[in-house]
């Protein structure tokens, strides 16, 4: 099935190349961070993590997102959600693969990698993240393929795969749980240290994962014969907006318990990041983007009769995406630095180096979903049936 | 995997059996004797032992007593001492990758949320002498993913491995105490090479370092060097030194007799960590 | 032959890459490493104490292997004290026992390195001791 990327029209090749330009790029830069340290990033002794940790936060909600899709179809027999699984799948196996990519370029010593298997440390959440992610990676690229695999040959799929896409529903959530472990265990960093940040990081996953699902199935209707459905991205638009719903809600919940209590400690990272402290306000402008973007996604999220509009679905989908790329992307992560634990504040803004790095990761991403998603859309562009006897695409 | 038959007969296997076979064959017998050899010690555990004049406790404590520190003069000398004797680089150009190990933060930076405007002026200006707490608890050992930093179970120092730390920082969100510091880049050419100790390593860009207690001094049964630093300070000007060291579970030691006599406080008890760094205001 | 052209220029190109490693090298890979022990520490003992923590033999076979060990003991486990084979104790250390006799890295240690074209990060941190026009 490999084969179906290689054959391909000049707009498929144009972006092709393109991507593989800025990952060349990209490559480079991270020449040069493996050379001289990772001291060509912004990050510093107090913040001592930043835009690559926070991309990986944010990239692991992604890849838990393909859950929404699968556990209505293979739970609850939604069948509107037949076209859009494999399209789920695949964005969740670029999302760990970057993910894995963030983590690795993150490390001060990354050749030493294998130490977290040679060591397994059953205490620390990060051995266990290791784990779930690469999990999560093989049931995906088992599952997806399987499945796609059958449908090719136009045959159901082999009865085996049942029980992993049972456990591939059951191991979504906990990936972004663990991930939501590390930060939500760290005595100390006051702006982590609540019990709903798991809870906020599926909220926000799956509100942003469907989000950028919607976009690209939209994507894939327009450039090719393959058409994931109309209801189907309804439906998702209606996951979004609750998700988004609750998302801003909990936000709200972690507002009231810092203000309302007054506690220094738990106040000071959000008048960081939202109004400033001691003169430093370097990121309060990104913050309040992200504030307006998610009030304007909700706002036409909300109105069925804007939903059902496409183009103005699409508005919105990208406003929560690019909202809660800020958010978890980035806001998370230095708010638990800023202030230090002496109260003292160093910022943080990433550097070009660091950006070339993280652009050439999303453009390793994009590469890989545009491969699968072109060997997807082959096979499914040939007339497929799905477990219901239903054709995939409309005859002509 | 079965010979292929034909009416009773075995017949040869066929080519591709035959590789199955040889492959898999071949995979145990090396993998099975790298592993065994692998495994096998080069170093027997009969071989080795611990230095007899070694210093043991069974969990190593200091004690500040912030009234010998009053100047920089007083703590300058500690500050050095551990700074050398370790090869801890100082690094000027970019504020943001500094590297230490032992520096002081005046009242309301060492002891955040404890803040009172009302404070005496004394007490807000006084040096305390920051370092890691060698905690009993510690959670940048309950972070680290490849035990990298570990606490020493014979007398509790929270150590740091250079060679296995991946540099993933997770201890550095973990310290609430921000004890630690990353290489972000190659040490060596902000090292005073006149100052150099020959006898301890330095670091490599790509990894996480902190106090560590001493513990190459410890094995040959010297105190820690800021330890021994203070003492010369009070020599000189005559009064008792700034920092005691001692074992906190020995009822016996100077830290138990001061812990009786003086009150004193730590830093953020309240997290549970059980800090071993005492202050005495 | 169909493509003939193309095939030999690409058989030439593989065998130039396959083979880089060999002549990219240069001396390097063919002078026969002679690492040196006639350092002033050493020549400063008498004849017959002049010998190592093991025999050549096992330091050759397993110095690699030993070294590692040392370093689990004396960091993780805070043990220093070595009793060799022969029945002397040493303490375990690179930098205060190895290199207090074979103080010429650059003539012991990267000879054997240099040409097997080994690079250990043990000096990226372990201190060598300082060698006269180095």
């Amino acid at each position: 099935m490999l084969e179906k990327a290689i054959y391909g029209g000049r707009r498929y090749w144009v972006w092709v190349c393109f991507l593989l330009s800025l990952i060349g790029v990209g490559f480079l830069a991270y020449l040069y961070q493996f050379q001289n340290g990772l001291g060509v990033t912004g990050m510093s002794r107090d913040v001592s993590w930043g835009l690559y940790i926070g991309q990986f936060t944010f990239l692991v909600g992604v890849a838990a997102s393909g859950v929404m899709v699968v556990l209505p179809y293979y739970l609850h027999d939604y069948k509107k959600f037949g076209r859009l699984t494999i399209l789920g799948e695949f964005l969740a196996i670029a999302a760990v693969i970057m993910c894995m990519l963030f983590i690795f370029v993150d490390l001060g010593q990354p050749l030493r990698v294998l130490n977290v298997i040679l060591h397994p440390t059953l205490n620390s959440v990060m051995f266990y993240d290791m784990l779930v992610l690469s999990g999560y990676l093989f049931l995906n690229v088992l599952i997806g393929w399987t499945v796609l695999g059958a449908e090719r040959k136009e045959v159901p799929p082999p009865k085996w795969v049942k029980p992993f896409i049972i456990l591939s529903i059951a191991w979504a959530p906990s990936i972004h749980t663990v991930t939501a472990f590390l930060y939500a265990g760290i005595p100390g960093r006051h702006f982590w240290l609540t019990a709903i940040l798991a809870a906020r990081f599926l909220a926000s996953a799956f509100a942003g994962g469907p989000a950028l699902l919607i976009i690209l199935a939209m994507i894939v209707r327009k450039y090719t014969k393959f058409d994931p459905g109309k209801e189907a991205i309804q439906t998702l638009g209606k996951i979004v907006t609750y998700c988004m719903l609750i998302n801003v809600f909990f936000l709200g919940l972690e507002l009231f318990t810092a203000f309302y209590s007054q506690i220094p400690g738990h106040m000071h990272a959000f008048q960081y990041l939202y109004a400033g402290l001691h003169g430093h306000s370097q990121l309060v402008p990104i913050m309040w983007l992200s504030s307006i973007l998610a009030v304007i996604a909700l706002a036409l999220l909300i109105f069925p009769q804007i939903r059902k509009n496409e183009s103005l679905l699409a508005v919105a989908c990208a406003a929560t995406f690019f909202s809660l790329w800020i958010d978890k992307g980035f806001g998370l992560v230095i708010g638990g630095f800023v202030p230090n634990p002496f109260e003292k504040i160093t910022e943080y803004w990433p550097t070009l180096p660091e950006a070339l790095i993280t652009l050439a990761v999303w453009s390793i991403g994009f590469l890989v979903l545009t491969i699968l998603y072109k060997i997807a859309v082959s096979v499914k562009e040939e007339v497929v049936f799905d477990k219901y006897g239903e054709r995939q695409i409309k005859a002509e | 995997m079965p010979l292929s038959t034909e009416g009773g007969r075995v017949m040869s296997m066929n080519r591709r059996e035959f590789i199955k076979i040889a492959g898999l064959s071949s995979i145990l017998g090396i993998g099975g004797v790298t592993g065994v050899t692998a495994l096998k010690n080069s170093v027997e555990a009969s071989q080795v032992s611990k230095n007899p004049e070694a210093l043991t406790a069974k969990r190593w404590a200091m004690v500040i007593d912030m009234s010998k520190f009053a100047s920089e003069e007083d703590f300058q000398p500690c500050l050095e001492a551990c700074h050398r004797a370790h090869n801890v680089p100082h690094i000027t150009d970019n504020p943001k990758h500094e590297v230490k190990w032992i520096w002081p933060e005046t009242y309301e930076h060492a002891f955040p949320g404890n803040e009172d405007e009302y404070r005496a002026e004394k007490y807000q200006h006084m040096p305390f002498l920051m370092l890691c707490n060698h905690c009993e608890n510690p959670p940048c050992v309950r972070v680290c993913p490849t035990q990298a930093t570990y606490k020493r179970k014979s007398d509790g120092i929270v150590m740091m491995d250079m060679h296995r730390c991946i540099g993933c920082r997770f201890c550095m969100a973990g310290c609430p105490y921000g004890a630690r510091s990353f290489n972000y880049k190659n040490p060596r050419p902000y090292l005073d090479e006149s100052k150099e100790n020959p006898e301890f390593p330095t670091r490599m860009k790509g990894v996480v370092e902190k106090c560590t207690l001493c513990y190459e001094r410890l094995a040959k049964g010297l105190e820690p060097a800021c330890v021994e630093a203070a003492k010369e300070v009070a020599a000189k000007k005559g009064t008792t030194p700034g920092l005691i060291f001692g074992d906190l579970e020995d009822p016996d030691s100077e830290v138990r007799k001061i812990l009786s006599e003086r009150f004193t406080i730590r830093r953020k008890p309240e997290l549970g960590t059980g800090p071993s760094v005492y202050y005495i205001i | 032959m169909y493509n003939g052209g193309k095939i030999l220029l690409g058989l030439i190109i593989f065998i130039a890459l396959v083979t880089a490693p060999f002549w990219l090298s240069g001396k390097q890979a063919t002078a026969k490493p002679d690492p040196k022990v006639d350092t002033p520490e050493i020549l400063k003992l008498p004849e017959s104490a002049r010998q190592c923590v093991e025999s050549k033999a096992y330091m050759k076979k397993e110095h690699m292997k030993m070294l590692n060990e040392w370093r689990d003991w004396v960091v993780r486990d805070g043990v220093t004290v070595y009793t060799s084979t022969t029945g002397k104790q040493y303490t375990m250390s690179l930098q205060n026992t190895c290199m207090k006799c074979h103080s010429n890295k650059s003539k012991f240690c990267d000879e054997c390195h240099n040409y097997a074209s080994v690079k250990p990060y043990c000096w990226d941190c372990h201190l060598a001791p300082k060698e006269e026009g180095l």
